[in-house]
């Protein structure tokens, strides 16, 4: 069988700061990195491939050409094959030109069609869009079943067995392959790279896709296929008007916030 | 063409989610802005009873479609059957909870609609000039807002962050339809399967529901002394929220996780110990409406987005509001008891 994994390369939000008086992120850390939710997936991949035989893991991205690093450490992490969509007309595509490119790739020759027994990982959202609607469109757009913020997946006999947690617990959904998962942090324990891993995926060729390679036209991805636009971006008003007050022995703080709290209604 | 506003209602267990009636409150305010009518759709099994009160709380128009295999969320089965009736009844505008289904089925349908979706919304207006729909939503970590529309495709499709409106009251006089949806068998056949639901019971108030959330992160020091979080959420009747580093040291489980990597909830009252309040952090907790900082650190980002903050030791801070919590109660509780008695004499 074939796992695909859906992998974004997103910004690294490790030590990441507020400007004070902007109220904007200054990123100290300026590398990109696998979004940490893709990371999961692929590592549930990985396991999956470990338990069963004949399992091959495939990440596919869709960004700038700089996100073969991204694909790059993938292989480092065990995927056996990674693809990248990159060319000028994928620019400006939101999660649903985004969907169509990724879902082409996953029925095109490029990677060889999706099989009856395939299975597509990706994260629940991503840390930097936040939408967590890739996953779900690619499945509507591939009409096959979806089943989203799982922590844990069992496969037996080509039938998927996942937990899916929501506001008041845990769902168990039962389904047939070919399915997508999309799954949050409590998955698994990414592990790190191997030196032998990072010695393949250094030598790796990463084979680049353009609209035309997907047989996919102009109109249906980048800015001309997405039915979205921005059209005002500004900043909220962050800071409030705080009431700062000192610990000390007289108890004041924290009478004052009980009355405060019970003045605004909220206890 | 087009017309109308539509929210999807959202069942748990057979019992409508009141997050239903945050999207009618929602959808009313636009509905009346272009002058058309609001409905509100629920797929269910034995949901009927609920109709009057959607009415009562907004809705012109009800929507029910009522089968046995619609009483719990199966994606696939959903999709194909809120495609099936938008493409009936032809809404300018859906709204449905970015909650776990909501986030889930609203990507599902619009796909196949293949129209446009905007996530978790945190305001919603029209523009008049083309009385299409604005929708703005946090983006880069809740740093920056945006404004997004969808100019073209219809519907307008997006999915609202819970508890960034209140219901409207209930209005008794309020009348509307209620429509009940029937389809052929074979729409509700799926090869999907629910297995069964498990509650967790970790978590008596869930963090996205609650009015009051308690939080904290690394300088609670330990377990034992993140216990003092638990013991004043119970005071207060507060779920209990966790920065990431709570969370990877163990000290409680991943649902409680509030921020980029976790859940984004936005509370009536947030309070927040011994957390410093990274970036990742505040994403998932800006927008609650009162916000109460305990930090030693004077100069911690999380003083920024509060609206009071005790510098300190935590470890006497949080006993002492405990404490006075405590007699605050006691007192009211005698004080009732006393006019119990009295109402007896």
């Amino acid at each position: 069988m074939n796992i695909y994994i859906l992998l974004k390369q997103v910004p690294g939000t490790s030590d990441v700061k507020m400007d004070e008086e902007t109220g904007t992120m200054i990123r100290t850390d300026r590398r990109n990195v696998i979004n940490p939710l893709d990371e999961n997936a692929l590592a549930e991949a990985i396991r999956l491939k470990r338990a069963l035989s004949d399992v091959e893991v495939t990440a596919i991205s869709m960004g700038p050409p700089h996100a073969q690093r991204a694909l790059r450490e993938a292989i480092a992490l065990g995927a056996d094959k990674a693809i990248l969509l990159s060319h000028k007309g994928f620019g400006g595509s939101d999660t649903l030109a985004t969907s169509k490119a990724l879902a082409k790739a996953l029925l095109t020759s490029v990677n060889g069609r999706l099989g009856k027994n395939d299975l597509i990982l990706c994260g629940e959202r991503a840390t930097d869009g936040e939408t967590g609607q890739v996953g779900p469109m690619v499945a509507a757009i591939l009409d096959i079943p979806v089943i989203t913020f799982v922590r844990k997946i069992t496969l037996e006999d080509y039938l998927l067995t996942a937990e899916r947690v929501v506001e008041e617990g845990l769902e168990l959904i039962k389904t047939p392959l070919p399915a997508l998962v999309t799954v949050i942090k409590d998955i698994n324990q990414p592990e790190f790279p191997t030196l032998a891993g990072k010695l393949n995926a250094k030598s790796r060729e990463i084979p680049i896709f353009s609209p035309d390679d997907l047989g996919i036209s102009n109109n249906e991805v980048g800015l001309r296929g997405s039915p979205t636009r921005v059209v005002k971006i500004f900043k909220p008003k962050l800071s409030r008007d705080v009431i700062m007050h000192q610990q000390d022995s007289s108890g004041a703080a924290v009478d004052n916030l009980i009355s405060f709290l019970e003045k605004r209604g909220a206890i | 063409m087009y017309k109308g506003v539509m929210v999807i209602g959202e069942q748990r267990g057979g019992k409508l989610h009141p997050v239903t009636y945050e999207l009618l409150a929602r959808g009313r305010v636009l509905a009346d802005k272009l002058s058309e009518e609001l409905s509100c759709v629920i797929l269910g099994y034995g949901m009927e009873q609920f109709a009057e009160e959607i009415i009562q709380r907004g809705a012109d128009i009800v929507y029910i479609v009522d089968n046995p295999t619609l009483k719990n969320f199966l994606p696939l089965l959903y999709t194909r059957v809120l495609t099936k009736l938008t493409q009936e009844v032809k809404p300018g505008i859906v709204l449905a909870a970015a909650t776990t289904q909501g986030r889930t089925i609203m990507p599902l349908v619009a796909a196949k609609l293949d129209t446009g979706l905007t996530a978790d919304c945190t305001e919603l207006d029209i523009d008049l000039k083309d009385k299409s729909l604005l929708q703005t939503r946090p983006a880069i970590g809740g740093n920056v807002m945006a404004t997004i529309k969808t100019p073209v495709s219809r519907p307008q499709m997006a999915t609202v962050r819970p508890k960034s409106t209140k219901p409207l009251p209930v209005n008794k006089g309020k009348e509307g339809k209620v429509i009940l949806k029937d389809y052929e068998t074979n729409l509700f056949s799926t090869c999907e399967e629910f297995l069964g639901f498990i509650k967790d019971t970790t978590q008596d108030v869930n963090v996205q529901d609650a009015d009051i959330v308690v939080s904290g992160g690394k300088g609670l020091k330990t377990r034992d002394g993140f216990c003092m979080i638990e013991d004043l959420a119970s005071l207060i009747n507060a779920a209990v929220g966790a920065t990431r580093d709570a969370v990877d040291l163990g000290w409680i489980e991943y649902p409680h996780q509030i921020g980029l990597s976790g859940k984004t909830v936005s509370p009536k009252l947030y309070i927040a110990i011994g957390l410093s309040g990274s970036v990742q952090h505040l994403a998932g907790m800006q927008t609650s409406e009162t916000i109460v900082a305990i930090n030693k650190d004077k100069d911690a980002q999380i003083f920024k987005v509060a609206d009071y903050g005790i510098v300190g030791d935590l470890f006497e801070i949080v006993p002492e509001l405990i404490e006075k919590l405590k007699n605050k109660k006691e007192g009211k509780d005698s004080l009732q008891k006393r006019s119990e008695i009295y109402d007896k004499v």
